[in-house]
Formats: C-alpha cells, structure tokens, sequence
C-alpha cells in the first residue's frame, strides 16, 4: 500500500500530539493541577493514530476511558482537550466531562466512555444510522483487551454482523486490565480470534507500527464502506505508565516485570515510525525533530489556553441536561 | 414514522408485532424500519443512542422486565452522554417498555420500574393512562429531542377511551404536551394522585365515595419527569388531603416522590397525613391468590381516601 509523504508525517504529528500532550497531563497532574483520574496513552500511540488517519472526519469513532489519544488521533484540538482536563469553559464539554468523556462530534467523535465495554453499542447504532439512511460512513470503536470480555462487547459483535454494519472494533490490546493480564481472562489466544464466532475477520496487527495499523483499517473501512459488515483488528500494544495517574502510589503488589516494560519501550511507535521515515529516505531526522518541535509548542500553547480559560459559573450547573429543559426538580 | 424518514422502530419479535403494538409497520415501512433485533438489549438500546447521536429518531420496543440487561446503556450512555459531552449532541430516544402485572407473570415479568429512572438524572419518564394520552404523549415523546421512556402499563391493555380525531382538533393532530398533568375528575374533599394503571382504580373508588358523599378530586401526573407540582399542590390546597395511588413499589416510588414535595411545599395546605397506596415491598409472587394483595386497588383507595378524613 502506497502512503504519501504527507500521512506519513501527519502520523508522526499526531504520535507526537499525544506523547507531548500526555507527558504534560502527567506533569501537571503530578502539581496538583487537576484531580480525579487520567489514563496516559503513552506508548499505544500507533494504534489510534493508525486507525484515525485512515478514516474521514465524517466517520465517526467512540472510545474509553484510556480517552485522550483517540479525539487527538482523529484531529482533535489539544487546546479544547487541555481545557477539558482542567474543568474549564473552553473544554470540549465546558468542563462537565473531564479527562474520561472528551468528545467532539464535529469531527465525528462520539465520545469516549469511562464504563468499560459501554461504548461498543454506541458505536454500532452510528453504523445502523449510516445502513439505514444508506450513507457511506463508517464507525469504529476502540476498546481494550479488558473490555473484550464485556457482554456489550459480544453482543455488540453479532448484532454488526449479522447486519452487516460498517463498523471495526478495534481492539488496542495493551495486555492489562489495570493489573490483571489478558492471558487470565480471555480465553482465546488472541482477542482478534473472536471475531471467528461473529462471522467476521479477525485480525492481528503490530500496534506498535503505526503503518501496519493503518493499512489493516484501510481494508476494513473498505470492506465497511462495501457493505460487506464489520471487522475485528487487534493491535497488540503497551501502556508505558500506570493503568491510571495516581494508581502507582496505592497499588500494592507488582505485576509485571520492569524488563518486560522495557522490552517493550524498545519498541516504540514514534522511534519505529521515525526510523522507517529516515531509512527509506521519505524524510530527514531534521524534518521529524521539526515536527516533534512543533508539536511540543502546540501542546505548550494548548496549556496556556487551557489555565487561561475561566471555570463554569455555578449557573452553568444545570444546563445541558436535556435538549428541550424541563424545571428542575 | 409517515411524518419523518429519521424514525425507526427495533425489538424483538415486533415484525411479526407478537404484542400488537408494531402491527402492520413492516408492511408500510419496511425492513429497513422495522428491525427484529438478537436478544441482546445491551446492544440495541446502546445502538438507539448511537444513532440518535448522528442523525436518526430511533423507537426501541421493549418489556420493563428486560431493561435490567441493558441498564449500563440506560444510563451511561442514554441519560448522561448529552450533559457529560457539554450539550454537544441531542439523543431523541423512545423506549417503549410495557409493565405487565397481575396476571400471573410472577417476579420476573411484572417490573414497575419507572421510579428507579425517575431517580437518574437526564430521562424524559412517560406514563400514560389511557388511549388518547397514549398517543397523544407517544408523538410528543418522538418529537422531543430527549432519552424517553414510555412506561406502558399493561394491565390498562384492552381499555378503550376517545382519541380526537385530527380533523376535531385545533392544531390537526394529537400532541399531549410533557409536564402537564390531567385533572380527570374534579374534587373538593380529598385529592387523589393517581399513576398509570392506578388511575381506573381511583376513578372508580371516587365513583364509590361519590355515592357517600365524599367528593374525590383525580389527578394523573401523565409525565413523572417532568412532574407538574403546581397542578398537585394546588389541588392540595383546595382539599387539603392527599391520597397517592402507585403500582410501583412503594419504598423510594413515584408515590414518595410526589408525597416529599407536597410535604416540602404544600404542608400548610394539609388537614391530614398523607396516605400512599403503593404496591407492597416484596417480589410479585406468582399464586394468583398471593398476587392480587401486592397491588394498589379500588378498595385500598377508598379505605385511605377515608383515612385522611378521619
């Protein structure tokens, strides 16, 4: 599969969006800037980004709680996202939603869900919208190897399939449930061979290859937008970080080793990504530097907007709740 | 649906309409409308948000009994997606859930639910008591660009009443407007706030007081979010006594809701205690002759609209 230069540099930016804008959720997070919980994406870059580039803004995706890499993958404003983070006006949802339900359906993001497994069926009634109204949208949803276990995950999966929906459940399988190890709960060697009981593909990717995540979405939004039904990618991936900031200082208990992490930071999608664009003379190391540069002024922009932009006023408390208000009760 | 392309009605078995109500709209409609779903009300009451959310005005046909299955999509996704997102998205959602009770159905078919929902901010609860409501407040409820959720109460079923023809009526057609309760019957003694199916059974105990001399003011609240309080209270201020009749449990039930608010804003009115008929606080047992004392009836009405008088 032929990829022009410009998607490939617009992966790195993106990579570079989301590995800048965690890093800094993670500083600020550690000065007390806000609270509650954040999930870093850090580390399954590859998968999101792989994914989003190969959709339109007018495809539609939902995510979970792991939920600031996928807005920022489909080309969601850091900005708006920050401010979100820090319970301000300015953020995606004016502050009501906070790091776990940024949204921005402009660009075709439903939302992210901080129930695991819940967001599946969203995303399967955008795709019986599209078959319905006979539009050429697709959805895609992501989820973790955790949530694969849900029963909206599987009953998501058949009803797809048997409506043939143009949906792809993309599974970013980063291994842990928190601390559980998807080897003791999931009972299939691998997530993407359930597909195989929903009549439909099922496919492994190297999440860390943000090319190789890219081009198993393309032929899945092919076969979508063919109205030959959904299809299940697992890109097999890693969270550098903790499940969530904060956890490490209460987890008791390790549950995996430092060399498997890593092992795995070997890996890296922006170092891989960044190599290929070197080694097959598609960019210079300078060009790729300009990019993480400029990402990283963005995102230092996006932070300054978002400690700029005023708090809710306890007025805005209740609107929102309803499109036609009722008085409150 | 004839109105707008955007609706679409799914659930299981309503092709072949096993409960009537979808009757005939596979015919006129189509598959593409009318959609038979798995048994799998997770999925599609999730996918009702999800198509609701890009475009379309999704009617999910479903029993009470069956929502518990799909409460996560109920309520993480059907009741807060739109106040969590900022207001970025309307979700016009109908789920039609029918209550049946009293006949048999035991514990696990006979779910009065609706107070549980009345409970979750950002759901829009519908419960009508009689045809022309029915309709009335089944096309205000798609219109609405909100999560509702119709209670249909089953044990009403068969009932027959007046619907207006369009041609008789203002505005051409039949729109029950949310918020607003119907005085049925009006009242100087004692007031009655009467719920869903509960609403024969005051009609008829008022008939019955009527006849010793106690006049009985009926109120159905028709929509119990919103709730009209005002129409309530003032009644209550009137009669100063209330009598709520509810087929829901009666712990945390409409009933203690509607009982809270006139203590909170109507107590000055009150003569007497207010009395909640509710159904009792254990599982419906199947013995028909077991069954029949959990309810609300005319006679337990009667006894409390004569309790408030003592």
């Amino acid at each position: 599969m032929a990829i022009d230069k410009d998607l490939l540099m617009l992966m790195l930016r993106r990579m570079w969006t989301i590995r800048h804008f965690e890093e800094t959720v993670i500083d600020i997070y550690a000065k007390g800037e806000f609270g509650g919980a954040a999930h870093p994406y850090i580390g399954e870059e590859a998968v999101a980004v792989g994914a989003c580039v190969a959709m339109q803004d007018t495809d539609y995706i939902a995510g979970n709680h792991r939920s600031h890499g996928h807005p920022l993958a489909k080309g969601g404003d850091p900005k708006r996202a920050m401010a979100e983070l820090l319970g301000r006006v300015d953020g995606y949802c004016k502050g009501k939603g906070g790091s776990m339900h940024l949204a921005d359906f402009s660009i075709g993001i439903l939302g992210e869900s901080g129930i695991l497994g819940s967001s599946l069926p969203v995303a399967t009634g955008a795709a019986l919208a599209s078959k319905i109204k006979g539009e050429d949208f697709i959805s895609a949803v992501f989820f973790g190897d955790g949530a694969s276990n849900q029963g909206a995950c599987h009953e998501s999966m058949n009803l797809a399939s048997v409506w043939k929906l143009p949906i792809i459940f993309i599974c970013e399988n980063n291994q842990y449930a928190v601390t559980t190890s998807y080897r003791d709960t999931v009972a299939v060697e691998h997530v993407s061979d359930r597909a195989s009981a929903y009549n439909m593909p099922g496919v492994l990717v190297d999440g860390q290859d943000v090319v190789a995540m890219y081009e198993a979405i393309s032929v899945a939004i092919e076969r979508a937008r063919a109205g030959e039904g959904p299809s299940l990618v697992e890109g097999l991936t890693y969270r550098y970080e903790e499940h969530s900031l904060g956890l490490g200082r209460i987890r008791r208990g390790e549950y995996r080793p430092e060399e498997e992490i890593e092992r795995w930071r070997q890996r890296d999608p922006i170092v891989i990504h960044e190599k290929r664009l070197v080694e097959q003379g598609i960019a210079t190391q300078e060009e790729c530097d300009a990019v993480r540069d400029e990402v990283r002024k963005e995102i230092d922009e996006a932070l300054e907007f978002a400690r700029n932009s005023p708090f809710p006023e306890p007025e805005d408390l209740f609107d929102d709740m309803f499109a036609n208000p009722i008085p409150q009760a | 649906m004839e109105r707008d392309e955007s609706v679409f009605i799914m659930g299981e078995d309503i092709k072949r309409s096993i409960y009537g109500a979808t009757m005939g709209l596979l015919e006129e409609f189509g598959e593409k409308r009318v959609l038979d779903t798995p048994l799998s009300e997770n999925a599609f009451f999730g996918a009702a948000v999800g198509a609701a959310a890009v475009g379309m005005r999704p009617v999910v046909e479903t029993l009470t009994s069956f929502m518990w299955v799909a409460m996560d999509q109920l309520v993480s996704q059907a009741a807060k997606m739109r106040y969590m997102f900022g207001g970025q998205v309307n979700l016009p959602v109908v789920y039609r859930a029918t209550m049946y009770y009293g006949g048999g159905s035991a514990a696990h078919h006979s779910d009065r639910s609706y107070p549980m929902f009345m409970n979750m901010p950002g759901l829009k609860i519908v419960a009508p008591s009689n045809p022309a409501d029915m309709k009335g407040l089944m096309k205000t409820a798609i219109r609405d660009d909100d999560v509702v959720i119709m209670f249909e109460d089953g044990t009403l079923f068969g009932n027959r009443g007046d619907v207006p023809a369009n041609e008789d009526l203002p505005n051409g057609e039949l729109l029950v407007p949310f918020g607003q309760a119907n005085t049925l019957r009006e009242g100087t003694d004692v007031t009655v706030v009467a719920i869903a199916g509960s609403v024969p059974h005051a009609i008829a105990a008022a008939d019955e007081l009527e006849a010793d001399g106690i006049s009985v003011e009926v109120i159905d609240p028709r929509t119990l979010v919103p709730l009209d309080k005002g129409t309530i209270l003032e009644s209550v201020e009137r009669t100063g006594r209330l009598v709520i009749a509810d087929p829901a449990h009666k712990v945390c039930s409409a009933a203690s809701e509607i009982a809270s608010i006139v203590a909170e804003e109507g107590f000055w009115s009150l003569q007497a205690p207010i009395v909640k008929v509710a159904s009792e606080q254990v599982h419906i047992p199947y013995s028909p002759v077991l069954e029949k004392l959990v309810y609300p009836t005319k006679e337990k009405i009667v006894t409390a609209v004569k309790r408030t008088l003592e």
